[in-house]
């Protein structure tokens, strides 16, 4: 009892450590990469290539002039950024991250990679995430300016709908794999789906479901705010949108839930498409690692490639395009399975 | 400890609830509510609903409360300055009567369960509450009322689009 409670512990400091230093190394990574597409060089005056910039940037953000604007309402402008990060951290509380390990034989019993597996996996992410909005709705509310009011309605608009087809397009991969637990989902994508001369195709479920992948991870990207769809923040109209009135450590917390975001939802693609942490040769955490790595590229890539949408677009392209895209292909697998499956 | 959880999510909920009628601004009042959602989803895991209880944090507390509070912040409804600006005695008599009424009926209900309690404890099995037993269940026994219901619900959407549209001719 108390062993296991120590086990559960350590797995949660781990698991977030990790993911608040990731988070960190993301703004790197994005800097570096952008410098790069664009043809700059990015940050390298703090350490080797840069790479203590995000240590700098996080004592810069702590020891800045923390700022409340004296017409704000106050409980809830210091609530709305707890709120904001703490769903982004909780979400990644079922993500399976690896079989299990005995830690090079260092520890008797395997210990699975993971914090828990519950019954409602998938679920727990999407109903966690959807809390998140409200840290950005109350922001843009609190601050009792034109700018930020304008980003929390568009935002929460924006996740509203974009949820929706979100949550149809996984029904696909639930329906193929029979069960919402995250590991069970995983398990499902063990094997191979063809085999092309001697190189074996997995059978991720990316190659069941297509169209299903592609409409997740542009949603994913529409969800975490991320461009082409950071209305709630296109700086070009909003100044900086729900976040304008906020300053120091509470500004870096909207900001690190962003990068957590985009974390979780990679992390989520992974598990649900590309078959989570299964892989040869490697071990386990690696193979998850890695596709979480190339899904957070390309969401790098798009934003240094795409322009932002205009307001009506994305409602138009949300409502009219991607719901009725993802209808049919639930329509199709269900049809499916019921005929082949 | 389950008496123990059970007690705070149920106090919070309370006093959440109680909380949603007295403040004097909505967005309070909505947020309250959230709160309230959040605790009732607490009890549902007490009662191993695990299915339910996501289902009530998406649904109540991620999607219908947003869009509350989305149509709090398009209105920009004022704070009222006073909690009992307008005092309507027919509002609180009716409102004290219909509460007073429900409440019988959940004493009632509460004590009837308790009192048959013995025999129609129910088949507490290992699988109770999953998404496979709720969706098994869904699909079977309860197949009428569920459609029904989807009824009802396309019922008050066809509705208001008929009201909200007829304003604008």
């Amino acid at each position: 009892m108390i062993e296991a409670l120590v086990i559960i512990l350590i797995k949660i400091a781990v698991v977030m450590g990790l993911l608040l230093l990731a988070v960190a190394y993301m703004t790197w990574l994005e800097r570096k990469v952008i410098a790069d597409i664009q043809v700059r060089i990015g940050p390298d005056r703090v350490g080797p290539f840069g790479l203590l910039q995000p240590i700098a940037d996080g004592i810069k953000l702590m020891l800045k002039e923390d700022l409340i604007p004296a017409h704000v309402d106050r409980v809830i402008y210091l609530l709305a950024p707890s709120l904001s990060i703490i769903p982004a951290l909780i979400a990644f509380s079922v993500i399976p991250f690896g079989s299990s390990t005995t830690l090079f034989g260092l520890l008797a019993h395997p210990v699975t990679l993971r914090i828990t597996d519950i019954d409602v996996g998938i679920l727990f992410v999407f109903g966690v995430s959807s809390l998140g909005v409200y840290g950005i709705v109350l922001a843009g509310w609190a601050s009792n300016n034109k700018y930020s009011l304008l980003g929390g309605l568009r935002s929460s608009a924006q996740m509203i709908s974009y949820e929706l087809s979100m949550g149809l397009s996984v029904v696909g991969v639930v329906l193929l794999a029979g069960s919402l637990s995250l590991v069970d989902i995983v398990g499902a994508q063990q094997g191979t789906f063809w085999l092309l001369g001697i190189l074996p195709i997995p059978n991720w479920f990316v190659f069941w479901q297509p169209l299903g992948f592609l409409l997740f991870f542009t949603c994913a990207l529409a969800e975490t705010n991320r461009a082409p769809f950071d209305l709630p923040e296109a700086e070009t109209e909003l100044v900086a949108g729900f976040h304008t009135e906020y300053s120091s450590m509470k500004f870096a917390m909207f900001f690190m839930a962003e990068y957590a975001n985009m974390i979780t939802a990679s992390a989520v693609a992974t598990t649900l498409f590309l078959g989570g942490w299964l892989g040869p040769v490697a071990p386990s955490p690696v193979w998850f690692l890695g596709k979480v790595f190339v899904l957070l590229f390309v969401f790098i890539w798009f934003r240094a490639t795409l322009p932002r949408f205009r307001y009506d677009q994305l409602m138009y392209f949300g409502w009219k395009r991607l719901l009725p895209l993802a209808l049919l292909n639930v329509g199709v697998t269900a049809v499916s399975a019921a005929l082949w499956g | 400890m389950e008496i123990a959880l059970f007690a705070g999510f149920a106090l919070v909920a309370a006093v959440a609830a109680v909380l949603v009628v007295i403040q004097r601004h909505a967005v309070y009042s909505a947020l309250y509510l959230v709160i309230a959602m959040v605790a009732l989803a607490g009890i549902y895991v007490l009662l191993e609903g695990y299915f339910i209880w996501i289902i009530q944090i998406i649904v109540y507390a991620g999607a219908i409360m947003v869009l509350f509070l989305f149509v709090i912040m398009l209105l920009d409804i004022p704070q009222e300055d006073v909690l009992w600006a307008r005092r309507d005695w027919g509002q609180i008599v009716a409102a004290a009567a219909l509460s007073l009424v429900l409440l019988v009926e959940m004493v009632l209900a509460v004590g009837r369960g308790a009192l048959r309690g013995a025999q129609a404890a129910p088949a507490s099995a290992q699988d109770f509450g999953t998404t496979l037993t709720v969706g098994r269940m869904l699909f079977t026994d309860y197949l009428f009322p569920f459609e029904i219901t989807s009824v009802i619900l396309l019922v008050a959407m066809v509705g208001a689009l008929v009201l909200a549209k007829r304003q604008f001719k």
